[in-house]
């Protein structure tokens, strides 16, 4: 049997909660209909489970339910707002903007826009990791139709002023996407105030199963896309292929637990955090990655200066982690967050990001890394 | 990606850490890689009247697999001469220690530390033993 580590890694994923695959099972084996099946109790049923998990999802951000669409996940829902935006609106101009530090689903998908002949810009951010909001501005060009920025960075915790970069995306009739990935369950996502028009969803970093996602399109104004996924026309055209219900329900109910258990979470996560950081705080040429104030309590992302990150996590082998160094990553480079961030290479190898959430029950402070080579 | 056994060995019991003195005679000091690409190793060896070397010490910033692969080279360069050394290949240090093909780099990064601190021993005491000149570490 193996031995598993104590689990810190939240930011890769999460695990299921047993509450959202309790929900989730009977649509495997029993009610087991294809919701697009309109002539049997079967369809009709498993089409009534899809749309109380839809209305879940809307409720966590506060949407219309006719604004979420269901996807593979958060990769395929950015590719859908990236691609579709950039394909119905390119008559009307062909340059985009987004971030350096956002996540690879992003950032590739801009490349491969930029291959069909897009324009992509691809903005520094500051040494915090926020984006500066005069340069975003400053950024956008006549022909710009579209933005992407991060709600949350997955590698360095920071919180982005979504607001703001989406009222100047308003102002000047740019779609402004962003990726909630991971600001579901951590911060509140409000969509009736908030100024963006499309946003995707992730259910597996918010104790949903892996494999199912949203991405909300605005309503009000209306924001329109070419669908990347054809075939039956599901979901209103937009994304074609039978509905998984027992991923949606199982999104649905994790979205659910995440908006009743939220904020009391975030309390005790951030008492968890405060330890974790007091714990090794005071050892020498220690470095926190990312904005103090502008933070989810969930990330903590360290550089530990003069310790290669892989062989630390060797160290701390009870606890499984991950780190921007390059040996963790097939390509050997380090990661792309961090050097966007200012970070020199040195920092982005020894970095180490610890990520607690729901079923982390406490910390005990690290001892002092002992081996320095 | 699991470890191997030896290199868990290596990098919980790493074999001859620490330095010796860079200015005497006796020592060869290579320091390869950069910190830039997350890997640094300085491999100190210390070599008889015979030309043979009697010790070795390392110090690596890396990972697992690096530290391991330095800490190995330290074992076998003692007791071998100079040319034995040299013939000292990383596709040896990488099957001793079963390093997966994306940490393969790490056993080259040992075998050019090797070549460093051999080119700066005979830099330091200009020998020429059996005319051997193959030790230049390219630039």
């Amino acid at each position: 049997m193996q031995h598993f580590p104590i689990y810190l890694d939240y930011s890769a994923t999460t695990p299921v909660d047993p509450r959202v695959a309790a929900k989730m099972i009977p649509y495997l084996t029993e009610n087991f209909g294809n919701p697009a099946s309109r002539s049997h109790s079967f369809g009709w049923d498993a089409e009534a489970a899809v749309e109380n998990a839809r209305k879940q999802v809307a409720t966590l951000v506060n949407c219309d339910p006719k604004a979420i669409v269901w996807t593979s996940g958060a990769t395929e829902s950015t590719n859908l707002a990236l691609k579709g935006v950039a394909s119905f609106y390119s008559s009307k101009g062909k340059h985009l903007i987004t971030v350096k530090t956002e996540h690879k689903a992003t950032l590739d998908t801009m490349r491969e826009l930029e291959r069909q002949g897009f324009s992509v810009t691809y903005l520094t951010p500051l040494e915090n990791g926020l984006v500066d909001i005069a340069t975003f501005e400053a950024m956008i060009r006549p022909d710009t139709i579209l933005a992407s920025v991060m709600y949350v960075n997955n590698e360095i915790g920071v919180i982005q002023d979504i607001e703001s970069m989406g009222n100047i995306c308003r102002e000047k009739g740019v779609a402004f996407h962003v990726d909630a990935a991971q600001a579901t369950g951590k911060v509140h996502i409000d969509l009736a105030k908030l100024p963006v028009d499309l946003m995707s969803f992730s259910a597996h970093k918010t104790y949903g199963p892996k494999g199912i996602g949203a991405l909300y399109v605005c309503r009000k104004p209306k924001m329109r896309l070419d669908a990347q996924m054809h075939g039956g026309g599901h979901e209103r055209g937009f994304r074609s292929g039978t509905l998984p219900t027992h991923q949606i329900v199982g999104m649905g109910q994790a979205f659910h637990l995440a908006k009743e258990e939220m904020d009391q979470e975030n309390k005790r996560i951030s008492t968890l955090r405060d330890k974790l950081w007091a714990g090794v705080s005071d050892m020498e040429e220690i470095y926190l990655n990312g904005d103090t104030e502008q933070r989810v309590p969930h990330i903590l992302n360290i550089s530990f200066n003069f310790v290669e990150g892989e062989s630390l996590m060797m160290a701390i082998k009870e606890l499984a982690v991950s780190s921007g160094s390059a040996c963790t990553s097939s390509s050997l480079e380090p990661s792309h967050v961090l050097r966007a961030i200012g970070r020199e290479d040195e920092l982005a190898h020894s970095s180490i990001r610890f990520s607690s959430e729901r079923f982390t029950r406490s910390i005990t402070p690290l001892g002092h890394v002992q081996v320095w080579y | 990606m699991a470890y191997s056994d030896k290199v868990l060995d290596h990098y919980e019991h790493p074999r001859n850490v620490g330095t010796f003195n860079q200015e005497d005679a006796d020592i060869g000091t290579g320091m390869v890689g950069a910190p830039a690409c997350g890997d640094v190793m300085k491999l100190q060896i210390k070599v008889n009247s015979e030309g043979i070397i009697e010790d070795a010490k390392f110090k690596t910033y890396g990972c697992g697999s690096a530290i391991a692969s330095s800490s190995l080279v330290t074992e076998m360069l003692k007791g071998k001469s100079l040319n034995q050394a040299l013939d000292i290949k990383n596709t040896l240090i990488a099957e001793e220690l079963a390093l997966p093909p994306v940490k393969i780099h790490c056993s080259v990064l040992a075998e050019d530390a090797i070549r460093a601190a051999i080119h700066d021993y005979r830099s330091k005491n200009s020998t020429n033993e059996d005319g051997y000149n193959a030790c230049m570490p390219d630039k």
